[in-house]
């Protein structure tokens, strides 16, 4: 699947690259190892997850700017529709990946 | 090694205090960014100004990514754009009140929240905010300025808490009346009586303002976040 924006071509791939690298960056920055295999099954928030509430915040914040460096579309990832979700966006790493390709289609 | 110059953003640079502070900075070698509604009359080499109203989010996002795209970071946030209006409550119009909540508060935060999204990336960083002395001595006429103010101090106490263990420090300073366009419509008497009920009986200096923000922005002040200091003892 891709989507565009107002300058280039985004395809689910290359934005589930960015929430990985987004998830290593954050795990790093708070010495914790990062897992072996990360997929799109990857816990990210809540039971089980990888990240606290501070490391949530810290990976959102490393995505939408790279999602703003890169494609030049600022999103705001967590806004109130999807704090109010019943299925959080943040549960995983393909939710997450996945709310950002909808907000991008969307803008 | 010679040391990495540092980034500083200034809003409201057009005139004022805020001209004042970004020329206060560039003196000591900093490269900084400015901003107000309209081009500044004024310019220095190390100097880039940003036509942008700290109350639009949009212009505030383009600011930072501006700035981001220049330099990679800022260092330090003076967030001190800002307007008054001296107002009876009974005779200010709600569009009077909408416009000092957006500018004073709301463009506060917006400014603060851009910035502080480059320095969570970067590990570190300060901002200052600016309040006023209107809003501990609750002076009667300015009751929106003051309460927009009072917003700022329970912003700048909470952002410290929220942005602390990312290295990041938020502080404010409130000074009392200054010699500035932002007072020259007040009433000579009014002036007086401020300067009467505080314990240091003078209008301030812009130089008073930069003393406290150069305490906040030392190195030295690593361990100092939520802090609100008053000039003239208010």
């Amino acid at each position: 699947m891709s989507e565009s924006t107002s300058n280039t071509v985004v395809d689910r791939s290359t934005l589930l690259n960015i929430v990985v690298n987004a998830l290593d960056a954050t795990l790093a920055g708070q010495g914790d190892a990062t897992p072996s295999e990360i997929d799109d099954s990857t816990v990210l928030f809540g039971r089980d997850g990888l990240l606290d509430s501070l490391g949530l915040v810290t990976t959102v914040v490393e995505i939408e700017s790279k999602i703003l460096s890169e494609f030049d579309a600022s999103v705001v990832l967590a806004d109130d529709r999807a704090m109010s979700q019943r299925n959080s966006p943040f549960r995983t790493v393909g939710t997450l990946t996945d709310h950002i390709l909808s907000l991008l289609t969307e803008s | 090694m010679k040391a990495e110059r540092r980034i500083v953003l200034v809003t409201g640079t057009r005139t004022g205090i805020g001209r004042h502070i970004a020329e206060h900075f560039l003196a000591k070698g900093d490269l900084v960014e400015g901003c107000s509604r309209s081009d500044a009359d004024w310019g220095h080499a190390d100097y880039f100004h940003h036509r942008a109203d700290v109350g639009d989010e949009n212009d505030v996002v383009g600011m930072l990514k501006s700035v981001h795209e220049r330099h990679g970071r800022v260092d330090v946030l003076i967030n001190n754009a800002g307007i008054a209006s001296m107002n009876h409550t009974l005779l200010t119009p709600m569009e009077t009140a909408e416009r000092i909540i957006r500018t004073n508060l709301l463009g506060t935060f917006v400014v603060a929240r851009e910035a502080a999204k480059m320095m969570v990336r970067q590990r570190g960083g300060r901002i200052i905010n600016m309040s006023t002395v209107a809003t501990p001595m609750e002076l009667e006429g300015e009751a929106l300025y003051a309460a927009s103010k009072a917003g700022v101090v329970n912003l700048t106490r909470l952002m410290a808490k929220e942005l602390g263990s990312y290295g990041i420090t938020v502080n404010a300073v409130g000074p009392t009346p200054i010699d500035t366009d932002l007072i020259r419509g007040v009433p000579e008497e009014k002036i007086q009586a401020i300067l009467d009920a505080l314990p240091l009986k003078r209008l301030g200096t812009f130089e008073d303002v930069t003393n406290v923000i150069d305490f906040f922005v030392s190195p030295a002040s690593d361990y100092i976040t939520g802090q609100v200091i008053y000039l003239g003892g208010a």
